[in-house]
Parts: C-alpha cells; structure tokens; sequence
C-alpha cells in the first residue's frame, strides 16, 4: 500500500514539475465516466450510418470528400475522447499537429504533382 | 520534487523505490504510433495517387466489395474500442474484474473480425483474385491494382489486429498479477493507444475499399 501512495505521490508529483497544476495535466487525475463514452460510441455508430447512407446516393465526387470528412471527424472523436487527447500535455498535442502536418504535406507535394502533370 | 523526497523520508527505503515516468512511456509509444501512421499513410498515398490515375477501374472493382461484412466490421471495431477505454475506466475506479471483462470482450470482437475477414478474403481467392490467379486476366490495369492495394492494406491491418490481440492478451495476465493497478495502469493505456490507432485506420480503409463505386 505505501508503495501504492508513493507512486500517487509521484505522479502529482510530476504534474506540478511539468508547469500544470491543474489534475488534467497528468491523463491519470481524469476521470471519464462510462457514460460519456457510451455516448461518443453511439457518435461514431451513427457517422458510419451516415457514410454508408451517402455512399448510397450517387453524388459523384462529392460521395468521396464527404466519406473523408466524416472518417476525419470520426478520427477525431476516437483521439479525443478514447485516446485521451483531451487530457494530454500540450507537447503530446503539438507532436500530434506535427506529425499530422507533414503528413499533409505529403498529400499536397503528391497531388500537386499528379494534378499538373 | 520536494514532494517526492518528502515520500522517501517518510520511512521509505531507496529500495523500494522504483522509478517510473507514465508521461514518458505514454509518449514514447505516441512517436511510435506516429511511425504506424506515416507506414499506413504511404500506403493510403499510394491508394490516392492510383485512385486519380485509375479512377474508373477502382470505383468497377469496389463495386464487388460486399460492403455490409466491412459496415459490420467497422461496428465490431468501434464497439473494441469502446470496451478498451471503458476497461481504462474501470481500471481507474480499481474495478479489476470489470477491467478485465472489458478487455475479454475487446479480444472477442478483434477475433470475430479477423473471422469476418477470413471468409471476406476467401470469397476474392474462390473467385480467383490473387497474385497470378485467373480471376485477375480480365481485369483492367485499375482493378488489379484496386485488388493489390486491398490485400496489402487490410492485410497489414488484420496483422496489427492481430498484435493488438496479443498486447492485450499480455496486459490482461499483468493485470490479474496486480503488476497493472488503479495507480499504475500506463501499460494499458499504451495497449489501448495502440487498438484505437488499429480502429482509426479501419475507419479510413472502409469507405475507400468498400463504399466508393
């Protein structure tokens, strides 16, 4: 057990040295309900509805853009609320930005090349 | 710090210190989440630079996916990572058993997807869709390669499934021997980072491979 209040004493600890006070600078001090979970699964379940609803009707290329949006904000919802994000230190926030940047660098480097060919 | 010395004076021995950095354990396996995603996302390059070459011979080979085994796999992995994040909740609240239900229920649903794929990948072999396999002579240069995407891409999918499947496996014995405790719980986070990252990746492989035709 006294090795149990160490470790919690450590990683409070650890969440004051790190500059953020507060309990959600340590993903540990946050609690999620179930219930806020239930609810952001029922989300993610209802948006694949949606996408294979739209994929039903022919829009054309729009089918496409709007197949990808609802996947990105699906993405989104599972980083956020599963993966914790929200409660993440700005660092593990910044390093997500980045990684996502160059990745759409990629993307744009790649397109405009095709596109102009 | 000074928290921390104040612990270690407080009869604790140097001993029974065991140094431990859940911050940095849970970035180290963000920068190797971020290796997955650029592997994934050259492939999904590849997907993309293809599909505008040969759009029309993608959208006839789609069109032989049977989109409500993917509709059905999608909802199979979404609900695993619903349970992986409950099963984090229950860890935190010290409910043990319910910790370890969740993480049962996960495993089930990632091998009730790899059964769905199995019969999915069967059907395409059956019909001769595979490297060198008669049912790809008459097809146009889009559609095989629609066919060779598609195997590489959930293939290395259903592969990482499969690691997820055994990750949790072992963070499920560590935490019947209480070495994962409601203070100590990184490793399953890291587990369940990883299946959230396996679940993210199918949302973006269904509706290329399944819906757009």
């Amino acid at each position: 057990m006294s090795e149990q209040t160490q470790t919690a004493e450590l990683t409070t600890g650890q969440a004051h040295a790190s500059g953020h006070g507060d309990e959600h600078a340590a993903g540990h001090g946050h609690m999620v309900s179930y219930g806020t979970y239930f609810i952001v699964w029922l989300g993610l379940v209802a948006l694949t509805a949606i996408t294979v609803t739209i994929a039903g009707i022919h829009l054309g290329s729009l089918t496409l853009i709007a197949a990808m949006l609802i996947a990105a904000v699906k993405t989104t919802l599972v980083g956020y609320h599963f993966m914790h994000i929200k409660y993440d230190n700005v660092i593990i926030k910044v390093f997500i930005l980045v990684c996502l940047v160059i990745f759409l660098t990629f993307w744009i480097l790649t397109f405009s090349d095709l596109s102009f060919r | 710090m000074t928290e921390h010395s104040e612990v270690l004076n407080q009869g604790e021995t140097h001993a029974a210190h065991v140094h431990r950095d859940d911050e940095g354990s849970k970035m180290a396996m963000w920068l190797f989440l971020f290796t997955e995603l650029l592997l994934f996302g050259g492939l999904f390059l590849l997907y993309g630079a293809y599909r505008f070459e040969y759009a029309d011979g993608f959208k006839v080979a789609a069109a032989e996916m049977n989109s409500f085994i993917g509709a059905v796999n999608t909802i199979i992995l979404l609900t695993s990572s619903l349970s992986v994040a409950l099963s984090i909740a229950a860890m935190q609240r010290n409910q043990k058993k319910l910790a370890l239900a969740m993480l049962w229920f996960t495993i089930l649903c990632g091998i009730g997807f790899l059964i769905n794929k199995y019969f999915e990948w069967s059907h395409e072999i059956h019909n001769g869709v595979y490297p060198g396999g008669p049912g790809l002579e008459n097809m146009s240069n889009g559609e095989v390669l629609y066919f060779g995407l598609y195997y590489v891409m959930t293939g290395l999918h259903g592969l990482h499934v499969i690691i997820g499947l055994i990750f949790i496996s072992f963070i499920m014995v560590f935490i019947a021997r209480d070495k994962i405790t409601s203070t100590n719980f990184q490793k399953l986070e890291n587990a369940g980072l990883y299946w959230h990252l396996v679940d993210v990746i199918w949302i973006f492989l269904f509706p290329l491979f399944y819906l757009l035709h």
